[in-house]
């Protein structure tokens, strides 16, 4: 090699990407947020406050109201008053135009839904513009249409909703769980009291304005921020008939107890500890990145994460090795820079969490080999990691981490795979990877989990159930089978 | 419409492989209100016309089978949208054409509009509720799906100019044919109009092509012509029996309604949207 040639040649291997971040001029953030009830936000000030930050560099975006249990109060009877006054008496065909136009708002008011959820999120522009948002405006769409067609959706010829639904959510995918949430539920004609995550409320509130500015009628749909205590009032109002719930096992197990005695209709998303199967005759390149998508996606902030990788033990050094040269690639940082992979942790709670877990790793054994990124100083980071030598008694194989730490095990037949996958008290989703479609279906009826991805992962859509088994929680959203949910069958 | 100034008047023409061409053989036909009016001199499409429209049919056919059911009906949701956005237009041809006051045509008009939204809402359904797994008794993954039949042609409604006409055409496009339309000979307008929104509706070229003229010159080369799957008779009127035997020379698909399908107000159900999708069953092995 020449000398020039050595010269361009070491320019092109550190050639780096210039940064390309995505404009915050978009948004405006108010300062202060009320709460969304019976069609108006209330006055801020009349509230106790609660800051919600940017993960990424923990600046303050702006200052949240911290609804009451009186606050709550006020949601529900405004929700139930619509419910009896205007929603449950609406023609199906009308409530889906209301549907119909809050999916065309969210699409044209998409961009501003992606910088704001990234900002106060911490996920990359890149997949709240590309995934997040145009996932929820879909979601929308998709319940709008059955809104008018609820007698063929296989629940018999005229089913009826269930009343004031009170939904929580968490602060993964904070506007797109709320689109899971309140399309069917509004679809199918109840009404909602919305509770957003204490740290990412801001899309909700973004939700809101575009509620009025369909001028959906006063009170369908009422949207509460705060944190746990507010969600807990909501969970034990009386007047609600029905709490959907996505977060937490240890929390939807603390919910399906309260309810019982009431007998309040109960849907539970909970964790998930979603093993990825890649068998030796997998096509290896896309299995490779199905792998990276399926727990560094979202910084791994996702229940139906790929966390336990399953390799069949002929070609576990191979799938390790080109690993761990991916990851390498992997672009930490600015969530706002558009090249970004991996955004911020959400939260400093969130982040001492994954700690706690990958120290455990670390004690009982495993061996971790995390990126050697440099993480920025300000804000919430964690690099990825993997850990290999994990045995299924450890416990980053058994518990949800919910970060971007991937443990590795092997197997060798299908039996094993489908045992070791089905070692868990969760059963959300799981990946399979193979080039035999025979052999993916038969893994595919064995494993216990509400989803399989087969040669793909972290796929979702309107149109097809998400939900879980055993203990990651009951209930789909999503699809026909997401109407059940929302209704008295 | 009286005004001081002069006003321009359209020269309607037909809508084939998304270009509005006049009739290839250079005829029009006079187009008269119920109350006498003269409204125009609109395209007389020839054997010529339709044969085009059959072959842009079937090429545009495949793509838009292929598009995402989401962008279908997104894709028949504008529509909605830009008949929404023009009603009154349509609402003064609907009055003209059918001889109905200025109320009742808003009303037509409101049904044809949520009539649309209705289909809209079922390109991502279609498959949920016509489809499914089958349980075989065996080592296989069984499922059926249902796929649109493929080129439709249409014999348009003669008395509902708007709401018959997209009642008609809204559900073959909902489940991925493409359509070639025979639009009411006398009160052909409406359609045209519907035509031009397509346009500005992100309907691909070809999807949809309507067509004014005589039911007795076309609705036999539509029903004989090999290369179209299917056909809707709704309105053929006394011809519909003999061009249902036309169709029977390539097995075609036959729609005919009943007298109850005239009824263009009542929830329309899926009679239509089941017309024209074939059902294809896959099988799939099970096993390591």
């Amino acid at each position: 090699m020449s000398e020039l040639q050595h010269q361009t040649w070491s320019r092109l291997n550190d050639l780096e990407y210039a940064p390309a971040p995505e404009s915050r001029d978009i948004v405006s953030i108010r300062p202060n947020y009320g709460l969304f009830i019976d069609g108006q936000f209330t006055d801020p000030g009349s509230h106790q406050g609660f800051q919600t930050i940017n993960p990424a560099t923990e600046a303050p975006l702006a200052t949240v109201a911290l609804g009451s249990a009186a606050d709550v109060s006020r949601a529900v009877i405004s929700a139930r008053r619509a419910y009896d006054q205007v929603w449950s008496q609406m023609p199906g065909k009308e409530r889906a135009k209301y549907l119909f136009r809050i999916a065309r708002l969210i699409q044209e008011r998409s961009r501003e839904l992606a910088v704001v959820e990234t900002l106060d999120n911490g996920k990359p522009i890149r997949e709240s513009r590309d995934v997040d948002v145009p996932l929820a405006a879909a979601h929308f769409f998709y319940y709008a249409g059955w809104a008018d067609k609820l007698e063929h959706a296989g629940f018999g010829a005229q089913p009826r909703p269930l009343g004031v639904a009170g939904q929580i959510i968490p602060w993964n995918f904070p506007l797109l769980m709320a689109a899971w949430k309140l399309a069917p539920a509004l679809a199918a004609g109840n009404t909602c009291v919305l509770k957003p995550a204490e740290t990412t409320p801001l899309s909700a509130l973004i939700l809101a304005e575009i509620l009025q500015q369909a001028e959906i009628p006063p009170g369908v749909v009422n949207i509460v921020t705060g944190d746990g205590s507010t969600g807990a009032a909501l969970v034990s109002h009386p007047g609600v008939d029905k709490i959907a719930f996505t977060g937490s096992t240890e929390i939807g197990r603390r919910i399906q107890r309260e309810l019982a005695p009431s007998g309040t209709h109960v849907t539970l998303e909970l964790g998930g500890k979603g093993a990825n199967i890649i068998f030796e005759d997998a096509p290896l390149d896309q299995a490779i990145e199905g792998i990276i998508d399926g727990i560094f996606f979202n910084q791994g902030h996702v229940c139906c994460a790929g966390s336990r990788l399953l390799v069949q033990e002929s070609i576990a050094d191979e799938v390790q090795r080109r690993l761990v040269r991916r990851i390498e690639q992997l672009r930490v940082g600015d969530p706002m820079d558009k090249n970004t992979d991996v955004g911020a942790i959400n939260s400093a709670e969130q982040l001492s969490r994954i700690h706690e877990l990958v120290d455990a790793g670390v004690a009982e054994g495993a061996s971790r080999y995390s990126t050697t990124c440099t993480l920025p100083d300000k804000g919430f980071w964690f690099a990825p990691t993997v850990f290999t030598e994990v045995s299924q008694t450890h416990r980053i194989a058994r518990e949800e981490i919910f970060g971007p730490v991937l443990s590795v095990l092997t197997f060798r037949t299908p039996e094993e795979a489908v045992a070791k996958a089905n070692n868990t008290t969760y059963g959300l989703a799981c990946g399979v990877w193979s080039e035999k479609g025979s052999r993916t279906l038969w893994v595919a009826e064995r494993l216990r989990a509400g989803v399989i991805w087969s040669n793909t992962y972290n796929k979702f859509d309107p149109t097809s159930p998400f939900g879980g088994v055993r203990e990651s929680g009951f209930g789909r959203e999503g699809g026909r089978h997401g109407l059940e949910a929302y209704l008295n069958v | 419409m009286s005004s001081d100034r002069l006003d321009v008047r359209k020269t309607y023409k037909l809508l084939i492989n998304g270009a509005f061409p006049r009739s290839e053989s250079g005829r029009t036909y006079e187009v008269i209100a119920a109350n006498g009016a003269f409204l125009g001199n609109v395209a007389r499409a020839s054997r010529k016309d339709l044969r085009e429209a059959v072959v842009a049919a079937r090429a545009a056919q495949p793509k838009w089978q292929a598009a995402t059911a989401y962008n279908r009906g997104q894709v028949l949701y504008r529509m909605a949208e830009m008949i929404e956005s023009r009603r009154d237009e349509f609402a003064f041809h609907v009055a003209q054409s059918e001889q109905h006051n200025d109320r009742d045509a808003q009303l037509i008009v409101s049904a044809a509009i949520d009539r649309v939204v209705w289909y809209a809402g079922w390109t991502d359904k279609i498959a949920q509720v016509l489809g499914g797994t089958n349980p075989v008794a065996g080592p296989f993954f069984n499922f059926s799906i249902p796929t649109p039949t493929g080129v439709i042609g249409v014999i348009a409604p003669q008395e509902s100019s708007l709401l018959g006409f997209v009642s008609c055409v809204a559900p073959p496009l909902a489940a991925g044919n493409a359509v070639v339309v025979v639009s009411s000979t006398t009160r052909p307008i409406p359609s045209l109009l519907l035509g031009e929104v397509t346009a500005t509706a992100d309907v691909p070229g070809g999807v949809l092509n309507i067509l004014s003229g005589e039911v007795a010159e076309l609705g036999p080369v539509l029903a004989q012509h090999e290369d179209v799957d299917g056909v809707d008779l709704t309105g053929a009127g006394d011809l519909a029996p003999t061009l249902a035997a036309d169709a029977s020379g390539s097995i075609k698909r036959v729609f005919r309604a009943t007298t109850a399908d005239h009824d263009w107000a009542v929830d329309p159900g899926t009679r239509r949207l089941r017309a024209f999708v074939e059902t294809s069953t896959v099988w799939h092995t099970v096993g390591q």
